[in-house]
């Protein structure tokens, strides 16, 4: 174990940890912007500075590993300095048009410039025109909002093993590309850690602010991993999905089809109305007569060939309560044991 | 599973079987990845598939498909003679230990070499990978399951777990991976036509009166025998046995297996009802169509391939004049003369904690933040995410002598390639969600067909060329895809897409015990299609005239 101080106050930790985990175990907040809980320290964007008593130089606290003994301070006006000038070196390159991107209201750099006070930035570069090469038919890339903390690039490495993006060029220059087009699944990752509008759902553009957003926690409708998801809802349509770091078994992960898998729900081909068969074809019902034409033929044939003649099939698409239902319907109202489901498909 | 999946990062081997694991858990994949990665696990992979996954394993082994239950006898034939299997536990833990060992000796690497086409040096490898390994993890998925022996092939890979002490230890487990989001809950519900919530059997008298004293009725009433299967039901329909079916939320017109012999079943129905969310191709063959609801629009839980019961919430109000499926199923039942009544999905899981002891300690109070690994039998139960921990469920566990036995339907002169069928990562199913908007339609546009480019150069076949395919039962058209994924010798189509319907090849010939049809094999023949490439319309339901 390795004692240390942090802004006057005496931390233990085990060897190894950064002073960036040491602060947040005592309740210390150290502004950061690449770092993320689930990716190795990336160590790119300068916000973490912190100073170590005895050195010149600021060091960041997301790679620096603790010492015993060090005296660790996480704010002062040059670390101030410092971040604000980190800042303003990202805006210069980065446009203010928060606006009409769908990460306002919950960026992350928005979020520290304002924290920062940022009102002016006093350098300006010559502009470079990027072509937004990287976007795949679900996923938008917005080369002059991404601020080259490499989160997308590390968490597709990392989280999903597959390394299907990368940074191309340098400097002002540089930009995140797909390097293999085949390897990429859309699963979105990427978007799930840009920490700015860089990356954005293309199914959600425009289509509500984040503020007005109601998010649902509840289960994907897919696989059986069973993955913990929000829907996110505005005027009675969901219109993007996300996820909580942290929770579930996919822990902020998910795939395609439960990212962007969605568009069923507000289909315009949903059944809205009961349908009868009537001359060969189907019309549309009120409930009152379809569900009496159901329970009066139900009834019929088991009056005349017993519930054995009647079979369901319950859903593995249905939740529990719907299947406990179903059931007991066919066991206590039909009286017969011939319910399944398609768990063998 | 016995286990959950986050325990294959302290597993030293995990061998990964009969699934496509990044294509269809993916969430689960990136656990395996990590494992690889992170904390030198190492994956052993055997399919008949080159799947993804063996980019990240320690060996990669191609067995003929319907070969299981040789390659694993092979295993464990190696891991009893090199002295590798966990003497202790088995004497310890588990019985039928004799009459297994003695089934094993003929399973010698000569012998399954010949039945599989693995050479015996791979054989030996992947017993000294998994046998040597403590702890071990078996993931398997429908590739183990979906074969006329697939029962066989579950208990095989529960031998081997148990000859080397993996069950009942973290790490270690025989998982199956759940296809469907609630296909662990629908069977935990009852959704079997042999047993109640929580596998209660119906044939046991102490049961039947258990459940008709808290349903309200004699226990005469209740059907005392198993009923029937789903595979044994559109059969039954086609005999006159069923004279009516009602369908809540499947599609089996597109999912099961000989699709033109189900279109003649469900044609033979007096009266056929279904309850869902579209006009899939399955209602628009019904009588009378009720609405249902997505999971967006309602309160209740799902249980996930671990066991683990969770919450779903309501987040939207309701379309047009569909309603709640539990509503509808209340609603019917009452007019037939039973009632039910209902205020909340709440309450229907208070009935089912009280008369399902396994879920007897789940409670939406106590699930809304994290869900609980059934079972948990009472309200202070932390749950049970690893099973078997200190005794089987049965008490022993029980080895069983098992011999190989071949697919119902193997290849010949006229029908020589043979057919898998399965998923692909942008598609669920029959696509009746997945195919609903845009964005997974960019992603995976066209269903093809995966086609061992070997074979495809002998039939003269290039990528995006159209094949004809035919089995004893039908035939289909479809663009090929040259792929290394299927050896020689087999065609991989996935079942999505309804107007490439690959289920009216499929055999409808069934496991004996689950009753689970043979998808991952059967006999076809593939040639180039003549004349010019058709294009296939992604056709809408039929219209619904207004009354």
């Amino acid at each position: 174990m390795v004692t240390l101080t942090i802004d006057g106050k005496e931390v233990t930790v085990p060897q190894g940890t950064t002073i960036l985990e040491a602060a947040k175990g005592v309740d210390i907040k150290i502004p950061t912007l690449c770092y993320h809980e689930r990716l190795n320290p990336i160590g790119s964007c300068r916000m973490c500075v912190v100073e170590i008593e005895g050195f010149t130089h600021p060091m960041a606290a997301c790679t620096t590993p603790v010492e015993d003994g060090i005296e660790v301070t996480t704010n002062s006006e040059r670390l101030t300095r410092i971040r604000q000038d980190s800042l303003k070196l990202i805006l210069v390159n980065h446009p203010l048009d928060c606006p009409i991107c769908d990460k306002g209201g919950e960026c992350l750099l928005q979020d520290l410039v304002y924290d920062h006070g940022i009102d002016q930035v006093e350098y300006t570069a010559a502009k470079i025109e990027r072509d937004s090469s990287y976007a795949t038919p679900l996923i938008r890339y917005w080369p002059d909002r991404c601020i080259m903390c490499l989160r997308c690039v590390t968490a597709c490495q990392e989280i999903k093993g597959i390394g299907a993006i990368s940074i191309k060029g340098d400097g002002y220059g540089a930009q995140v590309v797909v390097v293999d087009q085949d390897k990429c699944q859309s699963c979105g990752e990427c978007l799930q850690v840009c920490p700015t509008g860089a990356l954005t759902a293309d199914l959600s553009r425009y289509k509500g602010r984040t503020w007005l957003l109601e998010r649902v926690p509840t289960t994907c409708t897919y696989c059986g991993c069973g993955c913990q998801l929000e829907l996110n809802v505005q005027n009675d349509r969901v219109i993007a999905v996300t996820t909580q770091d942290g929770v579930g078994v996919n822990q902020g992960s998910l795939c395609v089809k439960g990212r962007f898998g969605y568009e069923f729900i507000n289909s315009d081909e949903r059944l809205t109305t009961p349908l009868i068969r009537k001359n060969g074809e189907l019309q549309e019902a009120g409930w009152d007569e379809a569900l009496s034409l159901v329970a009066e033929k139900f009834s019929a044939i088991k009056a005349e060939f017993g519930g054995g003649a009647i079979g369901g099939l319950t859903s593995a698409r249905c939740t529990n309560e719907d299947n406990y239902l179903f059931q007991k319907f066919m066991r206590a109202a039909v009286g017969t044991n011939n319910v399944d489901h398609c768990a063998r498909l | 599973m016995t286990n959950p999946i986050a325990d294959v990062l302290v597993s030293e081997t995990v061998l990964v079987t009969g699934t496509n694991t990044t294509e269809n858990h993916p969430i689960f994949a990136n656990y395996l990845k990590e494992a690889v990665l992170k904390h030198g696990t190492k994956i052993l992979v055997i399919d008949p598939r080159r799947i993804d996954l063996v980019d990240y394993a320690e060996l990669y082994l191609q067995p003929k498909p319907g070969t299981d239950i040789a390659w694993i006898n092979g295993l464990m034939h190696i891991i009893v003679k090199e002295g590798w299997a966990a003497q202790d536990y088995v004497d310890e833990r588990c019985e039928g230990y004799e009459e297994f060992a003695k089934n094993l000796e003929k399973f010698t690497p000569a012998y399954v070499s010949e039945i599989t086409g693995l050479t015996e040096a791979e054989l030996y490898a992947a017993a000294k990978l998994y046998g040597q390994a403590r702890p071990a993890s078996i993931l398997y998925a429908m590739g183990i399951t979906q074969h006329t022996c697939g029962t066989d092939n579950v208990k095989s890979l529960g031998n081997l777990a148990m000859l080397c002490g993996n069950l009942g230890v973290e790490g270690g487990g025989v998982n199956p991976l759940r296809g469907q989001n609630n296909v662990q809950g629908a069977c935990d519900m009852g959704g079997l036509p042999n047993v109640y919530t929580g596998y209660q059997k119906v044939d046991i008298p102490e049961v039947r009166e258990k459940f008709a004293k808290a349903w309200g009725l004699e226990a005469e009433t209740l059907d005392d025998k198993p009923g029937l299967v789903l595979t044994e039901m559109f059969p039954a329909a086609a005999e006159g046995k069923v004279k009516a079916m009602y369908i809540m939320g499947e599609n089996p017109l597109v999912s099961d297996p000989d699709l033109t012999h189900i279109e003649h079943c469900v044609k033979a129905l007096d009266f056929f009802v279904v309850q869902d969310i579209f006009l899939t191709e399955t209602a628009q063959m019904a009588d009378v169509v009720l609405p249902g609801i997505s999971f967006a629009e309602k309160d209740g839980t799902f249980v996930n391939s671990e066991r683990v019961v969770q919450r779903i919430r309501k987040a939207l109000t309701i379309a047009g004049d569909a309603r709640e499926d539990r509503e509808i199923i209340a609603e019917l039942s009452t007019r037939m003369g039973y009632e039910m009544k209902y205020d909340s999905a709440e309450e229907i899981m208070q009935e089912i904690a009280q008369v399902t002891p396994s879920y007897g300690g789940i409670s939406f109070e106590r699930i809304a933040e994290k869900g609980l690994a059934w079972p948990c039998p009472d309200s202070e139960h932390p749950g049970t995410p690893i099973l078997h921990v200190d005794t089987f469920a049965r008490g022993k566990g029980l080895f069983f002598a098992i011999d190989h036995q071949p697919p119902a339907e193997v290849t010949d002169a006229e029908y020589p390639f043979i057919l898998s069928t399965g998923r692909v990562l942008s598609h669920f199913h029959t696509g009746t969600m997945t195919r609903k908007g845009e964005g997974l339609n960019k992603v995976h546009s066209e269903i093809k067909a995966e086609i061992n480019p070997e074979d495809a150069a002998r039939l003269g076949v290039k990528d995006d060329d159209l094949l004809a395919i035919s089995s004893r039962r039908g035939s289909i058209k479809v663009k090929a895809w040259l792929s290394d994924r299927p050896a020689s010798g087999v065609v991989f189509v996935p079942f999505h897409f309804h107007e490439i319907a690959v289920n009216r090849l499929t055999n409808a010939a069934l496991d004996p015990v689950a009753k689970i049809p043979e998808y991952k094999v059967c006999a076809i023949k593939v040639e180039k299609a003549g004349g010019a490439k058709k294009e296939v319309s992604d056709k809408k339901p039929k219209k619904v005239k207004k009354s």
